[in-house]
């Protein structure tokens, strides 16, 4: 059988700089979606604290502890990134492997919210949009799942598919606010 | 045009993807007969003034909603799950 190589969505892409901005691609990490079934939200987030240490958030936000965090998705859906799920989840959610299903970069660099600010409709600055806070909205034309890390950075998911289209717009974007000086 | 989403909180209209009336929300029973589901089907009533749109959030959280709005002045009056709405 023909060897296959494993390669990340991103690959021969990243990293790329411009000004003050850097993007590169997130480490590899498994990505599972949590949908909880009707009115067991609660549970869910107490076994999720009992296998992996980090409760439910709510809208807009995320829970992080040691490398694993759980992002608000979406109407009644939450991503858990930076480890397997535990079989206990499955009692109260549809868990479902997105691992290659994402396209995951991370956006760094004093101003950056500046360079996000040319492709999303929502304001990502710092007074309204804390370390933690996530959000759903389009980048461009993708719908994607944007998350600040910190104080200059972000991170930023959209469907695997759409790899180098990210990677183009956030690089025109970044070199254009770059040239602003 | 923003539109209030129960779930994101104010959004720009270019997120939501636009379905029509809200009535596609009273679907009518099988056999309520061949005049009620033409209306279902065909029949929209085109208001001036306080109509209720179905919405879908597209490019955020994925909810269906009900908005209320004004088409004579453009006010947008709400928006709640579809849901939970009648
Ligand atoms: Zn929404």
């Amino acid at each position: 059988m023909t060897e296959l190589l494993a390669k990340t969505a991103c690959d021969g892409l990243l990293s790329v700089t411009a000004g003050p901005f850097t993007l590169s691609e997130e480490p590899v990490a498994p990505l599972t979606s949590l949908m909880p079934y009707k009115g067991r939200d609660k549970a869910l987030s107490a076994a999720l604290e009992a296998a992996h240490g980090v409760k439910l958030p709510g809208v807009n936000r995320s829970t992080s502890k040691a490398g694993i965090s759980v992002l608000w998705f979406g109407r009644g859906q939450f991503l858990l990134v930076g480890a397997g799920p535990d079989g206990s989840l499955a009692e109260h959610a549809a868990v479902v492997d997105q691992s290659d299903a994402w396209a995951r970069v991370r956006l760094e660099g004093a101003g950056a919210d500046q360079v996000l600010a040319r492709l999303l409709p929502v304001d990502l600055r710092a007074a309204s949009f804390k370390r933690g806070h996530t959000l759903r909205s389009p980048l461009g034309h993708m719908m994607a799942s944007v998350t600040r890390t910190g104080v200059n950075a972000f991170s930023i998911a959209v469907f695997r598919s759409m790899a180098a289209t990210l990677v183009h717009d956030l690089k025109t974007a970044m070199e254009g606010v770059a040239a602003r000086g | 045009m923003r539109l209030p989403c129960p779930i994101c909180g104010e959004r720009d209209r270019r997120e939501f993807y636009y379905r029509g009336a809200a009535l596609a929300l009273h679907r009518p029973d099988p056999d309520a007969g061949d005049e009620a589901w033409a209306d279902y089907v065909h029949l929209r009533d085109n208001p001036a003034g306080v109509t209720r749109d179905l919405w879908y959030h597209e490019g955020g959280c994925s909810a269906w909603i009900v908005v209320t709005r004004n088409t004579v002045t453009h006010e947008v009056l709400g928006a709640e799950l579809a849901e939970g709405a009648r």
